[in-house]
């Protein structure tokens, strides 16, 4: 996990994206979010064989809100790689990369369902929370009690009573 | 009088030939499997479209144990989410413990000492055991070996009364701090141990010899959910499930951690990644784990008296006796336990859990409020594969693909 | 309640009984529980090892888990019941022929223990009538078969012809979870709570037994 900053990821991720100091001596690099996707790919292109982890940050009140991270692997070259893109709340998504890694296809809905961010491409449905949930749990401004936590459980058992009692 | 059939049993049937004899064949159902069901291991639930026999999809619903542990992290401070890591993966609650320990100790860039390092690879290589015996006594089930249950769960026993004569639970322990441990592991505990650590390999070697060379239990997994190297890449599998596919990726070799690159061990690789060679990886892990365990028991012995706990007040608690005694103690208690704060910034540490890559991404804010903590759960991309592995098959192979698999729904929906 | 007394002198050979119905069907039901493990999260664990080897339900009768709810007496709520799993829990408990019995096995779903959070109930009791709580994280072995010991006691206590006399079995509703009563009204001292969800009027469990 050493190697801060390898020529290979700043030769494949070019200009665009500016380097940041990590507290665990990972590379981490910053991208606008519109060149994210290609960015990603030309990292794959250069040995990043698996995804680790997609998710993401809200920094609110910071503008913009979110940051969306990803966690290449690269296994012939030992090397972890994280990739930063900033998020803002009123226009919240990003490029899916299942077209990648597919294996990136639940870290991005487990995003969408905890944070609201849509991945253009990607599936967008709810992950752990049940389908009809209307709240994004993990932004900061979502009570840790949640709101109405058993709305969903009500609905259905007052209809399972309806029923019971037509019969 | 009908003509009585005869059905032959032939390994390897292909599922085409067998479609094409099906009156049913074409004719879609659909089926739902869990939340509730044996075979799930928790409460995974499957939406299953079956073309007679064959799966024609399978689409896994998780999120029936979410309890909100990442928010739980948020709200609650780091110190006090060590309990809920237990609650992971929870049959191996050691591992998870070491995992989220040691992410705050990369972000708090303070080092372990080496007898803490120690005790915890024994415990952790203890936990890997324990989980791969659960692997292996609820597959078994499934596939209908029963015995192996009864087999598997007296070997667990005996080392939930080793953790338990060391920490007073069974499970759960939720004996790893930061800086270390909780307590000093006794030199007669390590002895107990070490004895136990001695008997295991012939246990291993009747388990072996009930299920390996046994006709049902290999053509049952073999040839079922295999997975090529670059597949098994491309869907984010780490840990046993990977290796069965060929790939030598242990992240005790490759980035160790707790001094891993001081034991000597091997790790086992698959060839042709399907069930079997899941279940042959994880029965030679289990020898390696023997491996290390002796080898940390050895050097436990050596380092008795030495210290186990990080001397930092920022992070440690003061020893118990000594709150009492000094009124600066009693400060730095209070500080640790009310708002201990963790440098600005993030810090990834993965460590190889029994399922796969158990990683910890924390984040702070320089604050005593946690900004982040991301679990980056094995088991999730493992339950994610099954769509690619089930294709296909039989529904009856399901149960050797989601066994052979290897997940516990507590890190899955954590 | 009575017991089982032979009759005539102990040496006879005559080889039957004496007693009253209540405590035959009580004795039989007590010592055949048949559990439902729902297995949840950590407690499921605990409760396989509670069949294993070392700790033996079947020295109490109740080691035939059934993982169908309709051939099963004692559902055991193991571990932590989230909102999303509440409605598959229910229906279980709904699937389930009566007489029928509830053990919440572990602090989560008691109470819903450490997690206070968005996604789990705060104690299985919010949605179906519990008779038995075992405390722990989980609760050891131990502590579960003396839960069902006290189970035991509990239906020692019932009076199953009692509730025959007032009709329960003849309306017929097993399953649909429109019961008339709750199950053990025959002999509770204390009832189950009514939940009535933030915001929501409508009484939740447990109204018809306040009226009953």
């Amino acid at each position: 996990m050493s190697a801060t900053s390898d020529e290979r990821i700043e030769a494949a991720l070019g200009q665009d994206a500016t380097a940041r100091e990590a507290r665990d001596g990972m590379a981490t690099y910053i991208v606008p979010r519109a060149a994210a996707h290609d960015a990603l790919s030309r990292l794959k292109g250069a040995g990043f064989e698996s995804v680790t982890l997609v998710t993401a940050i809200d920094r609110m009140p910071r503008e913009p809100r979110f940051e969306v991270y990803w966690q290449l692997l690269s296994l012939q070259h030992k090397l972890r790689v994280r990739v930063v893109a900033e998020v803002p709340e009123d226009d919240a998504h990003v490029a899916s990369v299942v077209d990648l890694w597919p294996g990136a296809g639940y870290g991005e809905r487990e995003c969408f369902d905890m944070f609201g961010i849509e991945f253009d491409g990607g599936s967008n449905q709810r992950l752990l929370m049940p389908d009809g949930y209307d709240h994004f749990p993990l932004r900061k401004d979502f009570p840790h009690q949640g709101i109405e936590p058993d709305r969903l459980y009500r609905e259905w058992e007052r209809e399972r009573r309806s029923e019971a009692g037509k019969s | 009088m009908s003509e009585t059939q005869i059905f032959e049993y032939k390994s390897g049937l292909d599922p085409e030939q067998l479609d094409a004899d099906d009156p049913l064949h074409g004719e879609l159902m659909r089926l739902n499997i869990g939340p509730q069901h044996p075979a799930t291991h928790g409460v995974l639930r499957l939406k299953v479209t079956l073309d007679g026999e064959t799966l024609e999809s399978c689409e896994p619903v998780v999120g029936y144990l979410h309890r909100g542990k990442e928010k739980s992290c948020e709200s609650l401070g780091w110190r006090k989410f060590f309990p809920h890591t237990d609650r992971l993966d929870y049959v191996q609650p050691f591992l998870n413990n070491v995992a989220y320990a040691l992410a705050l100790e990369k972000l708090a860039g303070i080092q372990v000492p080496q007898r803490a390092q120690e005790i915890r690879v024994l415990l952790m290589e203890l936990s890997r055991i324990s989980a791969h015996l659960i692997y292996l006594g609820t597959t078994a089930i499934d596939l209908g070996a029963i015995t192996m249950f009864f087999f598997t769960f007296t070997e667990r026993e005996k080392i939930y009364t080793l953790l338990d004569a060391y920490s007073g639970h069974r499970m759960n322990n939720t004996y790893v701090r930061m800086g270390g441990l909780y307590a000093d592991l006794e030199s007669d505990l390590v002895a107990e141990i070490r004895v136990w650590v001695d008997s295991f390999p012939e246990k291993l070697d009747e388990f072996d010899s009930m299920l390996t060379a046994n006709r049902i239990w290999h053509d049952r997994n073999a040839g079922v959910g295999a997975l090529t190297k670059e597949e098994a890449l491309a869907w984010s599998l780490t840990g046993p499930n990977l290796r069965a596919s060929g790939v030598e990726w242990d992240l005790r070799k490759d980035m160790p951690y707790s001094g891993y690159e001081d034991y000597d061990f091997d790790v086992p690789v698959g060839t042709t990644g399907d069930s079997f060679d899941r279940y042959l990886v994880r029965m030679e892990e289990m020898r390696q784990s023997v491996r290390l365990c002796r080898q940390a028991l050895d050097r436990l012995e050596k380092s008795t008296g030495s210290d186990w706990l990080l001397d930092d007040r920022r992070y440690v608690l003061p020893p118990r006796g000594r709150t009492h005694e000094s009124m600066e103690e009693l400060i730095f208690q209070f500080k640790v336990v009310t708002d201990m704060s963790l440098p600005k910034g993030e810090a990834y540490h993965a460590v190889e859990s029994s399922k796969g890559e158990l990683g910890f991404f924390v984040a702070s804010d320089g604050t005593s409020d946690p900004l982040r903590c991301h679990i980056r759960a094995p088991g999730l991309m493992n339950v994610q594969a099954i769509p690619l592995l089930a294709k296909g098959r039989l529904l009856s192979d399901l149960m050797a693909i989601i066994g052979g698999l290897d997940f516990v729904m507590g890190e899955v929906d954590r | 309640m009575g017991s089982l007394t032979p009759v005539g002198s102990a040496d006879s050979q005559a080889g039957f009984f004496a007693t009253q119905a209540d405590a035959l069907i009580n004795w039989g039901r007590k010592n055949s529980l048949w559990p439902m493990p729902l297995g949840l999260s950590c407690c499921g664990i605990e409760l396989m090892a509670m069949i294993g080897p070392k700790f033996d339900i079947a020295r109490f009768g109740a080691e035939a888990a059934r993982f169908s709810p309709r051939q099963c007496d004692v559902l055991i709520v193991a571990g932590t019941l989230t909102w999303k799993m509440a409605e598959a829990c229910r229906t279980i408990y709904d699937q389930m022929p009566d007489p029928k019995w509830v053990i919440a096995m572990g602090v989560c779903s008691s109470s819903g223990g450490m997690y206070d959070s968005y996604a789990v109930t705060q104690g299985v009791d919010m949605i179906l009538p519990v008779d038995v709580y075992v405390p722990g994280c989980p609760p050891r072995p131990d502590a579960v078969i003396d839960a069902l010991m006290k189970l035991q006691k509990k239906i020692e206590r019932e009076s199953p012809t009692g509730r025959l006399a007032q009709g329960v079995l003849e309306g017929g509703d097993e399953g649909t979870g429109a019961f008339s009563m709750p199950p053990n009204q025959a002999v509770t001292t204390h009832r189950i709570g009514t939940y009535v969800a933030p915001g929501d009027m409508t009484p939740g469990d447990g109204s018809e037994d306040q009226s009953s």
